[in-house]
């Protein structure tokens, strides 16, 4: 047999056949996630005449984007997709206590290495922080997949990076997913798989991976992955029983496009509005006004990205011309957040916290933003109207510039707050 | 099919095609009222039956919202003809019945011209110029799926 790419050796297996890129396979889905468009997956499942779920097992449910409901349309979608999951006895339903589908999934054990897993959310690419090949799907073509378990999809081309050198004091993972982004550009990785490696992705935490992995998507990336290592062994031991193993390319496999990177020196990177790939470092950005300054979202809302904003904020005061708005990804994360003391000092700093959830990221309740008002966000997409009036702006960056931009009013870079 | 084009630039994304405080109501009417709104409020307004969204790069970027295509599609557009798409509009396009085409020569087009497309044969003419462009035609398994009228009755025609 040739050599492969992981992204082959995935779909090859889910298909069962050689697998090459470009071709289009059928593949068997390993796992299935829905949050509150569920209820459009639903409404297409009935209309497809749909008897019954294709394996109740491989089905993840949870709401998450609206909790708790904010309007009577949003209840009625809870609603329906609630009385479904009792219908069909569906085992692995998360109602609005646990949090955001991309942290709850890896936190419950769902998602293992080698898997291919589809969710109806754009950043489902998350799960390849694991080593799963994982990536968004649209609501109708779900409910085939809830009817037949199966799916079209485009054997991808392979992009890697090599990310070599160290990064230094608060530079984060988020700093060099917006530094990759502002690079290829919005479309740069187009349907392509994209992997991660080298010293910098082994020196970084899951949580980072998550970040990098999430955030592939905003360059057009159809999945991206870290490849397995002890800390990914470390993460999913106690989170399940199951038996796995990694999936790596094979070193000699054909990748489109390999790209070297010494990120040695990189500085803190924020994506100014209106595009995610409009990116600089943050320096050349310094001393913009904000309103309102958000940590939290399915890119930037786990321990580490709390505990790193709280270094910045730590006793410390927030001014009052500043609504810093705190969101843990998950139930789990929240609860470590108020046992450690991290919420404590967060909220002593200023901050309002609300529900594990994805808040304000995508401009459906929790920190709506009015005309004329600027945000600076670990959040994931600063389009145009994303976190409400569509003459507000959006600016993305770490958790520790988001921190130290809240505690000086205006985009600010961490380094000089915590040296 | 043949329609009055409307024209966009690079990276028209999800969120400006349906904002996200309207994602709560699945009501197909209500999202085609909101149809780009953020870019272009005159659109929904006064976009006709058959209408031809002509734009740039990277159509449809962003979330993966279903809505996007229906509420583009509920407005009463007829195909929506791009340099490039993002990958999951793409598929949602052709899921709910919306025509896409990847063009090159998106340029041949200004707003207000008139396209009239053969998908089938991959043929584009733009009406008001008198040019012809011509396109990849889709696999003929998504040509199904578009004659079909969506995923929806194709899949309920392979099930039953």
């Amino acid at each position: 047999m040739e050599a492969m790419t992981f992204a082959q050796k995935v779909l090859s297996r889910a298909s069962g056949r050689e697998a090459f890129p470009g071709e289009i396979v059928s593949a068997k889905i390993d796992l299935a996630m829905s949050h509150e468009n569920a209820a459009l997956v639903l409404r297409a499942f009935n209309e497809m005449g749909a008897k019954e779920v294709w394996d109740a097992e491989r089905m993840v449910l949870l709401f998450d984007h609206r909790v708790p409901a904010n309007t009577i349309k949003a209840a009625e979608g809870h609603q329906a997709v609630r009385a479904f999951v009792r219908a069909e006895g569906l085992p692995h339903f998360y109602d609005l206590r646990e949090g955001i589908c991309h942290q709850v999934l890896p936190e419950k054990g769902h998602v293992l290495p080698g898997m291919l897993i589809v969710g109806t959310d754009s950043h489902t690419t998350t799960y390849g922080a694991l080593g799963a090949f994982s990536t968004g799907i649209g609501a109708t073509e779900m409910a085939a997949v809830w009817a037949t378990g199966e799916l079209w999809m485009k054997v991808p081309r392979t992009f890697r990076f090599h990310l070599n050198g160290r990064l230094d004091g608060p530079v984060v993972a988020k700093d060099v997913i917006l530094h990759l982004i502002g690079m290829m550009g919005a479309d740069g990785c187009d349907y392509r798989c994209v992997e991660f490696v080298g010293p910098v992705v082994d020196a970084m935490s899951i949580s980072g991976r998550m970040t990098m992995c999430n955030m592939s998507m905003e360059m057009g990336a159809k999945a991206g992955v870290a490849f397995p290592d002890q800390r990914t062994k470390d993460y999913l031991k106690g989170r399940t029983a199951k038996e796995w193993k990694p999936v790596l390319s094979d070193p000699e496999a054909q990748v489109e496009r390999e790209i070297d990177l010494d990120l040695t020196g990189l500085a803190p990177q924020v994506a100014y509005p209106h595009s995610v790939d409009n990116v600089k470092p943050v320096e050349e950005m310094a001393g913009i006004p904000v309103d309102q300054a958000v940590i939290g979202s399915c890119t930037n809302g786990r321990a580490e990205d709390l505990l790193a904003a709280e270094r910045v904020l730590h006793g410390r005061k927030v001014p009052d011309s500043v609504r810093l708005i705190v969101v843990p990804a998950s139930r789990e994360v929240y609860l470590w957040a108020l046992e450690s003391g991290v919420m404590a000092s967060l909220v002593r700093a200023g901050a309002v916290v609300t529900n594990p959830g994805c808040g304000p990221c995508l401009g459906a309740h929790q920190g709506l933003l009015a005309p004329g008002e600027r945000c600076i966000a670990t959040t994931n997409r600063n389009f145009r109207g994303r976190m409400g009036s569509p003459e507000s702006e959006v600016y993305l960056a770490s958790p520790a510039t988001v921190a130290a931009s809240a505690l000086k009013g205006q985009i600010a870079d961490p380094r000089e707050v915590i040296g | 099919m043949r329609g009055r084009v409307w024209k966009y630039g690079d990276h028209v994304n999800t969120d400006v095609i349906i904002p996200g405080r309207y994602l709560d109501d699945y009501d197909v009417r209500s999202m085609a009222k909101h149809a780009l709104e953020d870019l272009d409020p005159r659109f929904a307004r006064d976009v006709a039956y058959g209408d031809v969204i002509v734009a740039g790069r990277n159509f449809g970027c962003g979330s993966s919202r279903e809505q996007a295509p229906l509420a583009l599609k509920h407005a009463g557009v007829g195909a929506v003809v791009a340099i490039s798409f993002a990958r999951i509009f793409f598929r949602n396009a052709v899921n709910v019945g919306l025509p896409v085409v990847e063009l090159d020569a998106t340029g041949m087009f200004e707003s207000g011209d008139v396209a009239l497309i053969n998908l089938e044969k991959g043929i584009i003419v733009n009406e008001t110029t008198g040019r012809t462009g011509r396109f990849e035609p889709l696999p003929d398994f998504l040509l199904d799926i578009l004659r079909d009228g969506g995923l929806v009755p194709h899949t309920a025609k392979r099930l039953y």
